[in-house]
């Protein structure tokens, strides 16, 4: 197992390296130069040479992608044209929020779409399993960006029950000085920051779960569907275990594998999600300081950004093929 | 061996339609008819309303009337169907001239990826060795990214555009194909009546276009349907984010960008774009459903559409 994840893990490294060599081509294939582009148009020819110079624009692209890659593997991912911040600093800000939201939207999609597909899939064909296969289909087919917006349409709206934007509301003392205001205020016992950051969590947690929460429930009801027809299940129920026993100890915990997986690799659908959803809450995550570094051409900022999630990525996968092993022992690499 | 554990993984959870067809072959038969037919007429709607928008649409969707904007919809009688958003442009016009570039977009991702991602993937796993290898290692490079951030990273780089946008789509999508068609190329491959007509003298390129190619369709037409929905959901998401399209041609993406301001008095330009891309996209994921289920209760196994 460890040398298997050895394996895995020395068998990412050329794939970031080349993810940050098509990055840094992708910049230069760009139309403009980005001197020009960030400096105003009255700006004296000798200026533009000179932040040229300054941003290293003047040298040859091999010299220009070393230096690039060098810095970046020591943690320097250059400074924000737009912010005149460090990038790495400005992803470190912006980080635990969209953990934060992540998180919470597969507790949410994980909470109701598990026990719904095992409910849908014990009793196929049953109105609990109509009710729970179209729910996942409408999850599936919703933009979550539009279910953002009518759940603002709705419940702040309409309603006045949820705050529209944002993270917190201003004068409410969170756990600012995380950056997780939620588990920082759970752990620290701050209740009103808790339900303030809570309430804040609750439309941009739900519209970029939806998605996550019809896929997994699809799969979750076929997933068990199949396992209810493996022999050890007749086995339990002829020995005459308790019917939700068998369901939810034998049945559950062999149906997790494909669940998972699918888990897995919605993670990846739910972080480019949260780009959108981070935009349309104005939630103050990586998302939506990616939006602004790509309106503005930031292109450091970008860069440093696209490195930030392609790596979260893969690391997720390679958790993911650990823990495999952990849930069926079976599985041996 | 990564591959195949997650291979294994998903093949745990096959449709279900077993079991289901224990419990009535009819009433399964009906339910898969009626998806037809929902999804079928939805898709259909789509193309028709797409190709004839300049007849079917009642206003010019870009024409200003800056003394009716933000009009409530007249449901009778009045010329605004859908009501008028904030430049007093008719909204049923441009959600109908919308449908033309999902339509357009959709299509184009679909058919391009389709086709540069069946023939990489049934090059990579008939020939297997260097190109294999290669073409694998591309596939993993895009399987890095988060779905929708290579299509927003191409278009942070290269600027809005048509072109650009089916471009950073088609970079995304054509490895869901690739992956699948290699893996079925791989056991075609060894297959007898490859051999027999291998051994008869054929040529690769023949054996690939006559034999291998034609048992790959089904498949593909599943995933493309998956894709087409998938790629509608991410044009809508790209123009709303004004990475898309440009602003002078309607899609509902940017309706709904440009709507999203004036949220808290006119409802109806947040709610019908979406209504539009939630119908098209219902319908065609009903579509895509019952045509995996008619060809192959099978295929979940792949992956395809999840």
């Amino acid at each position: 197992m460890a040398s298997y994840l050895v394996r895995r893990l020395a068998g990412t490294i050329p794939v970031l390296l080349l993810i940050t060599l098509l990055v840094f081509l992708l910049l230069h294939a760009a139309p403009g130069d980005p001197a020009s582009l960030l400096l105003s148009d009255a700006t004296s020819e000798a200026d533009v040479l000179e932040a040229r110079q300054r941003w290293g624009l003047d040298q040859p692209l091999h010299v220009q992608y070393l230096k690039f890659f060098t810095a970046a593997v020591t943690g320097d991912l250059g400074k924000s044209f737009r912010f005149a911040q460090p990038v790495a600093e400005l992803i470190a800000t912006r980080l635990p929020a969209t953990v934060e939201l992540a998180a919470f939207s597969i507790l949410i999609a994980v909470t109701l779409a598990v026990p719904l597909g095992v409910w849908a899939g014990a009793r196929p064909n049953s109105w609990v399993d109509n009710l729970g296969t179209s729910f996942g289909l409408f999850g599936i087919s919703m933009p979550n960006f539009w279910m953002g917006i009518m759940l603002i349409l709705l419940f702040s709206g309409s309603f006045h029950l949820l705050p529209s934007a944002g993270r917190s509301t201003y004068g409410v003392v969170g756990a600012q000085e995380t950056g997780f205001y939620f588990l920082g205020s759970l752990l620290g016992g701050n209740w009103p920051g808790l339900k303030d950051a809570l309430l804040h969590m609750a439309m941009p947690g739900l519209a970029l779960g939806a998605n996550m929460i019809g896929i997994l429930m699809r799969v979750t009801r076929s997933s068990v569907l199949e396992v209810l027809h493996e022999e050890y299940v007749v086995t339990a129920r002829a020995k005459g275990m308790a019917e939700r026993r068998v369901l939810w100890r034998h049945v559950l915990s062999n149906a997790l594998i494909p669940i998972i997986t699918v888990a897995g690799l919605e993670l990846g659908t739910l972080l480019s999600g949260s780009i959108i959803v981070e935009t349309v809450f104005a939630w103050p995550g990586m998302g939506s300081l990616l939006i602004t570094g790509v309106t503005s051409r930031d292109y450091p900022l970008v860069m440093g950004l696209v490195m930030m999630y392609t790596a979260a990525f893969v690391t997720i996968n390679l958790v993911i093929d650990a823990l495999y092993g952990i849930i069926d022992p079976r599985i041996r690499y | 061996m990564e591959s195949s554990t997650r291979e294994s993984a998903i093949s745990a959870s096959s449709s279900g339609l077993v079991a289901a067809s224990r419990n009535g072959v009819t009433w399964l038969r009906s339910w898969m008819r009626a998806k037809v037919y929902v999804g079928g007429a939805i898709v259909l709607t789509l193309v028709v309303v797409g190709t004839a928008a300049p007849v079917l649409a009642p206003h010019d969707p870009n024409a200003q009337q800056l003394r009716r904007t933000l009009l409530a919809p007249q449901w009778f009688g009045g010329t605004h169907f859908l009501g008028t958003d904030n430049l007093g442009r008719d909204v049923l016009s441009r959600i109908v001239y919308g449908a033309r570039v999902s339509l357009l977009v959709a299509f184009a991702v679909v058919l391009i990826s389709g086709l540069v991602g069946v023939t990489l993937g049934a090059v990579s796993g008939y020939f297997g060795g260097k190109i294999d290898f290669a073409i694998q290692k591309s596939v993993e490079v895009v399987w890095a990214f988060p779905p929708l951030l290579l299509a927003i990273t191409i278009l942070a780089f290269l600027g809005q555009g048509l072109l650009n946008l089916i471009l950073a789509l088609v970079a995304q999508r054509w490895i869901q194909y690739c992956r699948v068609v290699r893996g079925q190329a791989l056991s075609l491959r060894t297959r007898d009546f490859v051999t027999a007509t291998r051994a008869l003298g054929a040529s690769d390129s023949v054996i690939i276009r006559r034999h291998i190619l034609p048992n790959l369709i089904q498949i593909s037409m599943v995933i493309g349907t998956f894709a087409m929905a998938s790629a509608i959901i991410s044009e809508a998401s790209l123009s709303f984010l004004g990475l898309g399209v440009p602003p002078d041609i309607p899609t509902w993406g940017t309706m709904l960008a440009d709507g999203r301001t004036y949220i808290s008095t006119a409802w109806w330009l947040a709610l019908f774009p979406g209504l539009s891309i939630f119908v098209t996209v219902l319908g065609i994921n009903l579509l895509g459903d019952a045509l995996r289920d008619i060809f192959d209760p099978r295929l979940k196994r792949t992956g395809a559409g999840l």
